[in-house]
């Protein structure tokens, strides 16, 4: 890697011995990939995706805390992913007890590391950090030193940033030295389609099953949507974002995917149309059969399949302003049409704790709370690596949470009527 | 014995037998539980890998085709091999994973005392041929040599 004198001095430790071991980790990752050289970090804020006092974690603990105390620590604020824990959740004694005494024992002093790294501010915890309300939305073209798979995913194909899939501890270090290796979906070779995906179903497909579905089939490539834009229109509104949200960190979670092009929508495939795909792309059609086939595949993990479920979470990434207040609406319709006056199952959706500040100065949020619906920024993949959550029979519309954890998918429309009506 | 010549991403040299996935490894539901309650074999934890499940991965000869799963995956590799619970080498026989990378890197720089040798680009041949227990010599040069 051809490095620049300033980049030189610093792995040779000018700036110190422990900046000079940030530095070798960005150039061994970057060899890794052949990559050429490093790049500047452009973007206004950087976004961590280890936000967990998990106690397993206390060798990365350890390694912030050298960071920290050798004056090493991040030249942008930055946001991170959801936390653990929020009381508001349900859980019982045990449950409890696992949770503060064994997992996220180390919560409080980890938050106060990430305060001294450079968080944003006190509740700067979500996965959806490019939200209006959170403040970290990057520009297009910017360079980015990020690590959550649904937050990269989407500043890559929604807003145009550039940025690998890093892993946590990655994230920060490039953030640190202020460059990143130049190679992967930063180049504009890499961000070339290899896979035409044709959408051929007969409804506006859902968001997760189709994510779910073109992230098993192209794993880490990049793919060009064709015909999605019948459902979501050409123009890139809050309700296009939000199916985006949800349907890239599927196609992240189920696969690996850390950009794709929606033809005549994202700014990209706006731009450039056909042009983004190389010559000998694989072609991959989509139609009402396929999305059948592929949420049939899915394992149901539960102990007991039949069991009657004891909680659902929605919100996995988080929600946005919109869904709330959508959902509220179709909450309220689907209780009355039951003859139900509150949510059957125990209900949590999840938000940004913004997100959720703005809804609360809304009339929708004293009607979501009449349904029996808790809302929480809690991250609910964390709540879930509980063992004894993982007992749990948990429903959800978030194919990430199904891909993670025991947690069994559901379509938004079957949620609705097990949540409202009742039923296994 | 049959020698598979590769990239080297960590360097260093190691003996241990074999334990195969021909699936994607994913590195954090493998190795969560193992770390969060103190497994020092490091039992793989992933239900659906039926490769692993079960298995001891550390002091292991991983071998896989690459790394899936949470972008955590790397900082979990990295706290493998800080509690000495990794595996004795990974051998990819694809081009490693970012997230494979970012933890085989951040154990080499950061963690003293513990080398855990990263080989990829072994080849499909590779896997097909290597199976549980056979023995894995990894070279300095990236040379792997496998023997029944």
């Amino acid at each position: 890697m051809q490095l620049t004198q300033e980049q030189q001095q610093i792995l040779d430790g000018m700036h110190g011995d422990t900046m000079a071991k940030v530095m070798k980790t960005l150039v061994m990752y970057g060899d890794a990939f052949e990559a050429e050289k490093l790049v500047p970090v452009t973007s206004k804020y950087n976004h961590l995706v280890t936000s967990f006092g998990l106690k397993m974690m206390t060798p990365v603990f350890d390694l912030m805390q050298q960071l920290i105390d050798a004056g090493v620590t991040s030249k942008q604020k930055f946001s991170v992913d959801p936390r653990p824990l929020d009381k508001n959740v349900p859980a019982n004694f045990l449950q409890n007890l696992i949770f503060n005494k064994f997992m996220y024992s180390t919560q409080e002093f980890y938050e106060e590391q990430l305060n001294q790294l450079g968080l944003m501010e006190e509740n700067a915890f979500t996965c959806a950090c490019y939200m209006d309300q959170v403040g970290n939305k990057p520009q297009k073209g910017e360079v980015l030193s990020w690590a959550e798979s649904s937050a990269v995913v989407y500043a890559n194909s929604v807003l145009g940033a550039r940025c690998n899939r890093n892993s946590g501890i990655v994230d920060i270090m490039g953030s640190i030295v202020g460059y990143v290796p130049y190679f992967g979906l930063l180049t504009d070779e890499g961000r070339k389609a290899t896979w035409v995906v044709k959408i051929q179903t007969t409804k506006k497909p859902e968001a997760q099953l189709l994510g779910s579905a073109i992230g098993m089939k192209v794993m880490e490539d990049v793919p060009y949507i064709i015909g999605l834009d019948q459902w979501l229109g050409t123009e890139l509104n809050e309700s296009a974002c939000t199916y985006l949200k949800d349907f890239g960190a599927a196609t992240a979670s189920n696969g690996a995917v850390g950009l794709y092009h929606v033809e005549n929508l994202t700014p990209e495939a706006v731009e450039q149309g056909k042009a983004l795909v190389v010559a000998d792309a694989k072609e991959y059609i989509i139609d009402d059969a396929e999305l059948e086939r592929v949420k049939e595949n899915y394992p149901v993990i539960w102990k007991d399949p039949d069991a009657t479920p004891k909680l659902c979470f929605m919100g996995c990434p988080h929600m946005s302003l919109q869904q709330l207040k959508d959902w509220t609406d179709k909450v309220e319709a689907a209780l009355k049409e039951y003859g139900n006056k509150k949510v059957v199952i125990p209900t949590v959706f999840t938000a940004a704790p913004k997100v959720l500040e703005e809804f609360k100065k809304t009339e929708y949020a004293a009607r979501l709370k009449a349904t029996g619906v808790i809302t929480s920024y809690i991250c609910p993949l964390m709540y879930m690596n509980n063992p004894l959550c993982k007992k749990m029979p948990v429903i959800t519309s978030s194919n990430k949470l199904r891909t993670y954890t025991t947690a069994r998918y559901y379509t938004d429309d079957e949620i609705l009527v097990q949540i409202t009506k009742g039923g296994k | 014995m049959k020698q598979f010549k590769g990239r080297v991403v960590t360097p260093g040299t190691v003996t241990a037998k074999a334990v195969v996935t021909t699936q994607g490894f994913n590195t954090l539901a493998s190795l969560q539980s193992a770390l969060q309650f103190g497994d020092k074999t490091a039992k793989c934890g992933d239900q659906n890998n039926a490769d692993l499940y079960g298995k001891q991965l550390a002091g292991a000869a991983l071998c896989l085709p690459q790394t899936i799963g949470s972008t955590t995956g790397g900082l979990v590799l990295y706290c493998a091999c800080a509690m000495k619970r990794q595996p004795a080498c990974m051998l990819f026989a694809n081009h490693i994973d970012s997230l494979a990378a970012a933890g085989a890197v951040l154990a080499d720089v950061w963690v003293d005392e513990v080398t855990m040798p990263v080989i990829d680009c072994l080849g499909d041949e590779f896997l097909n041929y290597v199976k549980d227990g056979m023995t894995i010599t990894v070279q300095q040069d990236g040379t792997v040599c496998v023997e029944e």
